[in-house]
């Protein structure tokens, strides 16, 4: 390796490169591993090749896809869902791997729990076969997510064979206005560039505006690199991070956090670093975004119109969310909302939209699904849980829900729902399911007019969380 | 299990003209609680090739008598982004699909794509919109050639672009975890050097020490 300066992805890259083969495929290796029910097809491989588990104390299963979030003494809403959850036990237990259960006080959407356990640190490589393990990236941790048949690869070798992607830098300048988010950020770049603009690209997100989030906040960011097509997402770690993970179950005590804490410092990218790509957003032009389409990219400002129907895709997408072309997007009436995901389901983005919700009813029904456990507890700590309650939204467990779908928590077909979620993929929440991604306190301002909103009116003389 | 090798592929090429097909539309989520070998192939593009009703499509382009057998499937841009889903990849290839040709992938999928021997050939858009424009009157026989990097039909010939190091995989049908263990001794030896290097990073079970 080079003795020049050199970015945190070098740094992290560097750190975990066991070799490199003539080709330039890097073989990694690999902290933590993340598992969940969809990982039945890692481990059916690994039994028909009758291969153990390299280092299962090193990887951790979570139910969270198909956790059903009411009745959750019944284990599933059918015998199908049921039975993947009870395949994943059986897995876990055969490889003697910790299962955070379906009754577990820790369990939640696997990209909540491995920060919320401090499984997820600076400087670790995290993988999980799951696309959205961008997430830990704003802890400064190399995630990224695999396949199946990498899954399969990481249980059984503990490394995996990745090329290095390129480095996308991408700057927040100036400051957030009020009830404007990392949601909107995320959304604002993707609009901005397209959803697959940074394919192949690591991004490195930088700037005043990045800096002043929470940890929260950091990983709403970093969870959605995806979206724009990265491989991965990248914040560097500061005293926000080391705060957040200080004494969290997992994390390293005593001078061991002090040495961790130590190295952790000096993984930020070096102020000489190039960056094959940099690219700039202005936060002060951001205001509340909300998705038209059936794509993360096809978002505008709340403030916007809709567009008129340039070439066919726009028009059968509009056809497809039931929307007129050329007609304002605030004021299209939603049929229910939905609070929640790997994306807006931790304590502050309940803290966010129940600042909107509270001492307000919902016109519409809804669901909201706090991302694990924890954030359950402490919701309900704090008195969020009755404010949904007394607006008229449904308080559940914690799990994926209706961002996929999996358990059971589908929107039905043709109806619109205003969404904290990540995907508006055609039919991602349900067939035919209409689907608007916008921020929590967007998602709460919906509920309570019934419609799409600008949030900010109804803050007005609010404490904003 | 490994994907088996090959070098040329003659198929009938289907055109999709459409851009953006995430892996949710190309496997619906509630099908992936089935086991693989009850077969994906039912599950290709489900809700695109099937109403509500569960009734074919009648104008669907996989729907179409002529389109029986294919096995190259042509399509717009970020084909396979979203969600990891290798299952994904399962559908198109029970399904009997060998060639995605796209103008790009969505960077999961590809390399789900190459670890089950299914080849991710990237086009320029222009090229991609030529053949589309083609595929558009009817399904056309043609050859993917893995080490020319060309597809070849009657009247045409044109290259695609593939990693290098997944070409040879799809052509030596190679086994990562088989190839991996040959460096087991590599991984001993970085394994003791990083637990020096980075004592933090084991885990530490709650409430144990250090
Ligand atoms: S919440 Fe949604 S995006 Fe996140 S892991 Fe679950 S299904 Fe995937």
């Amino acid at each position: 390796m080079s003795a020049g300066p050199q970015t945190l992805l070098d740094k992290l890259w560097h750190a975990h490169e066991v070799l490199r083969r003539k080709d330039g495929t890097s073989l990694l290796w690999v902290d933590r591993h993340l598992l969940h029910e969809g990982s039945h097809h890692a481990f059916a491989k690994l039994a028909a090749r009758g291969l153990p588990v390299a280092a299962p104390e090193q990887s951790f299963a979570v139910v969270d896809h198909y956790a059903p979030t009411r009745n959750r003494d019944e284990g599933g809403v059918t015998p199908e869902i049921r039975s993947m959850i009870a395949r994943l036990k059986e897995n876990a237990a055969r490889h003697k791997i910790r299962l955070f259960d379906l009754m577990d006080p820790d369990q939640g959407i696997v990209h909540v729990i491995g920060p919320e356990q401090g499984l997820t640190l600076p400087g670790l490589t995290i993988n999980c076969g799951d696309s959205h393990t961008s997430t830990h990236g704003a802890f400064g941790a190399l995630a990224f997510g695999i396949g199946a048949t990498e899954v399969a690869h990481v249980l059984s070798t503990q490394t995996i064979w990745q090329a290095r992607p390129k480095t996308l830098r991408l700057r927040f300048d100036g400051a957030l206005g009020p009830g404007v988010g990392a949601k909107d950020m995320a959304l604002a770049w993707i609009a901005q560039f397209g959803a697959d603009a940074a394919r192949g690209h690591a991004i490195e997100y930088t700037g005043a505006a990045v800096r002043g989030l929470t940890m929260e906040g950091r990983m709403t960011l970093c969870n959605l690199s995806i979206e724009g097509g990265a491989k991965l997402g990248l914040i560097a770690p500061d005293e926000t991070t080391f705060a957040y993970l200080k004494d969290r179950p997992y994390a390293p005590q005593g001078t061991s956090w002090d040495r961790a804490c130590a190295d952790w410092a000096a993984l930020p990218s070096d102020a000489e670093a190039a960056f094959d790509r940099e690219e700039s957003l202005d936060c002060a032009q951001i205001a509340p975004v909300v998705t038209w389409g059936t794509r993360p990219d096809q978002a505008i400002p709340v403030t916007g119109t809709l567009p008129r129907g340039e070439g066919s895709e726009v028009n059968s997408t509009l056809t497809y969310m039931g929307l007129e072309a050329g007609r304002p997007i605030a004021g299209v009436p939603v049929d229910q909302v939905f609070i929640g995901s790997c994306t807006n389901g931790r304590i502050e983005d309940l803290r966010a939209a129940a600042a909107v919700l509270a001492g307000r009813a919902a016109r519409v029904p809804g669901q909201v699904s706090p991302g694990s456990a924890r954030v359950k507890a402490q919701a309900e700590e704090e008195g969020l849980d009755r404010i949904f309650t007394a607006a008229g939204l449904d308080w559940t467990g914690a799990g994926c829900a209706m961002c996929v779908g999996m358990n059971g928590d589908l929107v039905a077909p043709g109806a619109r729902c205003a969404s904290t979620t990540n995907r508006n993929f055609k039919g991602r929440q349900g067939p035919g399911a209409r689907t608007h991604l916008m921020s929590p306190a967007m998602v709460a301002a919906a509920a309570v007019t019934g419609e799409i909103t600008d949030v900010r009116p109804l803050l007005a003389g609010r404490a904003v969380a | 299990m490994s994907a088996r090798g090959w070098q040329k592929h003659l198929g009938l090429a289907v055109g999709l003209p459409m851009a953006g097909i995430d892996t949710d539309q190309l496997i619906p989520a509630r099908f992936m609680a089935t086991p693989r070998d009850q077969g994906y192939g039912g599950f290709l593009l489900h809700d695109l090739r099937y109403d509500g009703a569960g009734a074919a499509v009648p104008n669907f382009v996989l729907n179409r008598p002529e389109s029986a057998g294919a096995s190259i499937l042509v399509a717009g841009r970020n084909f396979g982004c979203g969600s990891s889903r290798e299952a994904a990849v399962y559908a198109l290839i029970d399904y009997g699909i060998r060639v995605v040709v796209a103008p790009s992938f969505g960077d999961i999928f590809a390399a789900n794509a190459v670890n089950n021997g299914l080849c991710p050939a990237q086009v320029c858009e222009k090229t991609s919109a030529s053949m589309l424009d083609a595929l558009a009157e009817a399904p056309r026989r043609v050859t993917v050639d893995l080490e020319a990097c060309e597809i070849v039909g009657p009247a045409c010939r044109v290259p695609f672009r593939l990693d290098p190091v997944w070409r040879q995989k799809l052509i030596e049908g190679w086994d990562d975890i088989d190839l991996t263990r040959a460096y087991a001794a590599d991984i001993t030896a970085f394994r003791d050097r990083d637990a020096r290097a980075r004592p933090w990073a084991a885990v530490r079970p709650p409430g144990g020490h250090g």
